[in-house]
């Protein structure tokens, strides 16, 4: 298991607020090269549906991330997806049976990470919501919700993350996905870690915070106006002049790499957690699979 | 007006291929956009005063009913008169007696969404009533027989040119060779026109941004002066607000009016506010003979026992739907009645019943920009879910998204089920579609690959390859 080694971190590490609950984790900035497990956060990894089913590289890529953070890892087998899209289209039933599931499945851990802001969105703003009224569940909710967190966000503000041992020779725009952004503050966190990326160029898109018009079941349910949003998007990808369009959410992602694909353009797409772990070795979303020998 | 929300997925194809009204929408997006961040810039408690705006709101509603007492009390001392409809019908029918009574021949109206929502103007014709919009917006709309489609930029979807061509074919009094290609001409002659009417009007019916219950006053908020005009000039004015439109004190409203333009219009103010408060004293110099408040319920009362209570805070300032990325691709007009954009979505079924507009609180991603950028902190997306909740357990969803959201849930709640399946599936796909590495069609995912290629999958599912690399006994 990684030590740390990789990543520089730099003072004051964590949130000084967070030090007091979390003691012992000074303990492991303080002497990062002598970091040993017992002192390492326990962090269970909620994959997401998408990236579990359709790109497990950013799992990985996750996964190491976190581990050169120096955390412990670990997958629980009891998870499938967060419920957003039982949450999202009424079906609050079923939306609390799976929440209710992701929480014995994770609470025990010291922090919950998601490589996918809307996930963690709905982990960490909606669950207490959703289980407010059942008196068994309430607290539980509101008690792991504390300790999700979105994977980027996680590195640089629980982790102290200020820069990774990676590169990627190449131009990278990047899209703010809406919950992220919106319910969970992630905007200067990526952008910061790509900075320390070698040889990448950030060139900024225009109207980055808008919506790609994904939307989960919207994309199915209103299909002609998802395109006209995401034909949006797919102009400002290229008028950016990138080689590749970053963000922290596979769905987006495969909305605007389908898109991309679709028209023909031939700028690249790729979950963020790929280029900051330095594993940019699958083909980019929605593209070819290589030969395999 | 007769809602067509029911269509809004035809409306809405039908406004992605309008051209002209796609282009219009791009200044919703990049005008208004654009100056509502440059005003909360340039004003550094703005957070702070959404905060307050939010907690006034509260405290009214909390109160609504002392308040209300309060306010009617206030109008009575100054002189005026206070009706309560409970319906749209009974506030057209108690406007239309107050006309009857005064005499009236001609209205003019300032704008009022109020009065959209009741349907005001054809209850007046059918009465032999002459009803003249007079703000410009409003006037151009009320010529072409349309509908606003934005609630303060009412004439957002037209171009110049449409409105060159409706002044040239209504204003037929006016010289054929006169110049109507720049807007100020085109703003000119509106006010020569409007001019006429302002002074034979009997009748002038405004609406009310804020209702102050300290000192009986409404308060309309205009850029372009016609609201004085109207409500100043003829013998009788006509308030016509809903309830929620109520704050407690003068100071209350000034708080939520800093807010209201900076988030409409990027204003730091509206050119003009204005303050009405009962008839022309002895000695005033102008002003109504009779000063009528119509205050109207219609549903509002019961969404404030319901989980739709914050959406009385609403200030209709339009934030959220000129930051709206659905508004943005569809305009206001497929929403199919009165309010467009996130605020309708959620205020629409309420009015008109979910079963007509069950479309609009489902067609939004969620994205919570209009929550982000509203001034009231109002929780628009987690509203709209209410909707979604309400039309699933009355079962108004499709049947077969109903099951396949059942069942795809009962197979996410058995996961060594859910990764068997799913364990199998994904290769088979990673297979079919590895070699362009997505799906140009896909059975059953229709919906995506009309417009876009589905990206495949790469192989393996996560669960699989990481049980295989940390070994069953690893972690957990």
């Amino acid at each position: 298991m990684a030590s740390g080694c990789c990543l520089q971190t730099v003072g004051p590490r964590i949130n000084e607020s967070r030090i007091g609950k979390l003691g012992r984790l000074e303990t492991v900035y303080d002497n990062p090269s002598s970091s040993s497990s017992s002192l390492a956060p326990r962090v269970g990894l909620f994959v997401t549906c998408l990236v579990d089913l359709f790109r497990p590289s950013v799992g990985f890529a996750a996964v190491k991330l976190l581990e050169d953070a120096g955390c412990i890892v670990e997958v629980p087998r009891a998870q499938t997806c967060c419920g957003q899209p039982a949450y999202n289209n009424g079906d609050r039933a079923d939306a609390q049976r799976i929440a209710r599931t992701v929480i014995e499945a994770f609470e025990h851990y010291d922090y919950v990470v998601v490589p996918s802001g809307s996930c963690a969105g709905t982990l960490k703003r909606h669950y207490p919501k959703l289980l407010a009224g059942d008196p068994d569940w309430a607290e539980r909710a509101s008690a792991m919700a504390e300790k999700v967190y979105e994977l980027i966000s996680f590195l640089t503000d629980i982790r102290g993350v200020s820069a990774v041992d990676a590169s990627f020779d190449g131009a990278v725009t990047y899209h703010d996905s809406c919950t992220g952004l919106r319910e969970l503050g992630v905007k200067d966190q990526p952008r910061r870690l790509l900075a320390s990326v070698k040889g990448l160029t950030l060139k900024e898109m225009d109207d980055a915070e808008v919506c790609c018009g994904f939307g989960g079941t919207f994309s199915i349910k209103y299909p002609d106006i998802s395109n006209a949003i995401v034909e949006k998007k797919t102009k400002h990808i290229a008028m950016s002049e990138a080689d590749l369009v970053l963000a922290g959410d596979l769905g987006c992602l495969m909305n605007m790499a389908g898109k991309l694909k679709r028209e023909g353009k031939t700028v690249a797409a790729r979950h963020i957690a790929e280029v900051l772990a330095g594993m940019t070795d699958e083909p980019p979303i929605g593209a070819p699979a290589h030969k395999r020998g | 007006m007769k809602p067509t929300s029911h269509a809004f997925k035809q409306n809405a194809a039908e406004a992605l291929v309008d051209e002209q009204l796609q282009k219009a929408l791009r200044n919703v997006d990049r005008g208004f956009v654009a100056k509502r961040a440059a005003a909360r810039e340039k004003l550094p408690e703005f957070d702070r005063l959404r905060d307050e705006a939010r907690d006034i709101k509260n405290h009214t509603l909390d109160y609504l009913d002392l308040y209300l007492e309060a306010y009617q009390n206030k109008v009575r001392e100054t002189g005026g008169q206070v009706h309560w409809a409970s319906t749209a019908t009974d506030a057209c029918e108690i406007i239309q007696n107050i006309c009857m009574g005064a005499g009236a021949q001609s209205v003019a109206k300032g704008k009022s969404m109020i009065s959209e929502e009741i349907g005001l103007n054809a209850y007046l014709e059918t009465s032999g009533l002459k009803v003249i919009e007079t703000d410009l917006g409003e006037y151009i709309i009320q010529l072409r027989g349309e509908h606003p489609s934005h609630i303060i930029a009412p004439a957002v979807h037209l171009a110049k040119e449409q409105v060159e061509a409706d002044f040239r074919s209504k204003h037929k009094e006016l010289p054929a060779g006169r110049r109507l290609d720049e807007p100020k001409q085109l703003v000119d002659e509106a006010r020569q026109v409007l001019r006429k009417q302002f002074l034979a009007a009997d009748v002038g019916i405004t609406g009310a941004n804020f209702l102050i219950a300290e000192t009986g006053s409404s308060v309309i908020v205009t850029n372009e002066g016609n609201g004085d005009l109207t409500q100043t000039l003829a013998r009788v004015h006509i308030v016509i607000a809903s309830l929620e439109k109520i704050v407690p004190t003068l100071e209350d409203a000034n708080t939520l009016i800093r807010l209201l333009a900076r988030s409409a219009t990027g204003q730091e103010i509206s050119t003009y506010t204005t303050y009405s408060t009962g008839p022309k004293r002895p000695g005033d110099l102008d002003g109504p003979d009779e000063y009528h408040v119509v205050l109207l319920d219609n549903g509002r009362s019961e969404l404030l026992g319901s989980e739709f209570r914050d959406m009385l805070r609403c200030i209709r300032c339009g934030a959220c739907m000129n930051h709206c990325p659905v508004y943005n691709a569809i305009g206001g007009h497929a929403y199919g009645w009165v309010y467009p954009g996130p605020m309708g979505a959620v205020l629409t079924p309420s009015l008109i019943g979910v079963n007509e507009a069950g479309h609009l609180p489902n067609a939004s991603t969620f994205c919570g920009r209009c929550e982000a950028v509203c001034p009231m902190h109002i929780p628009l997306p987690d509203m709209m879910r209410h909707w979604r909740d309400r039309e699933f357990a009355q079962k108004s969803v499709p049947v077969l998204q109903r099951w396949a959201l059942r069942i795809w849930a009962w197979a996410a709640t058995r996961h060594r089920l859910y990764q068997f399946g799913t364990g199998l599936v994904m290769p088979m796909l990673a297979f079919l579609g590895g070699r362009s590495g997505a799906f140009r069609r896909l059975p059953l995912f229709g919906g995506w690959t009309k417009h876009r290629d589905l990206p495949a999958p790469q192989g393996r599912t996560f669960q699989q390859l990481w049980r295989k690399r940390r070994g069953r006994g690893g972690a957990s």
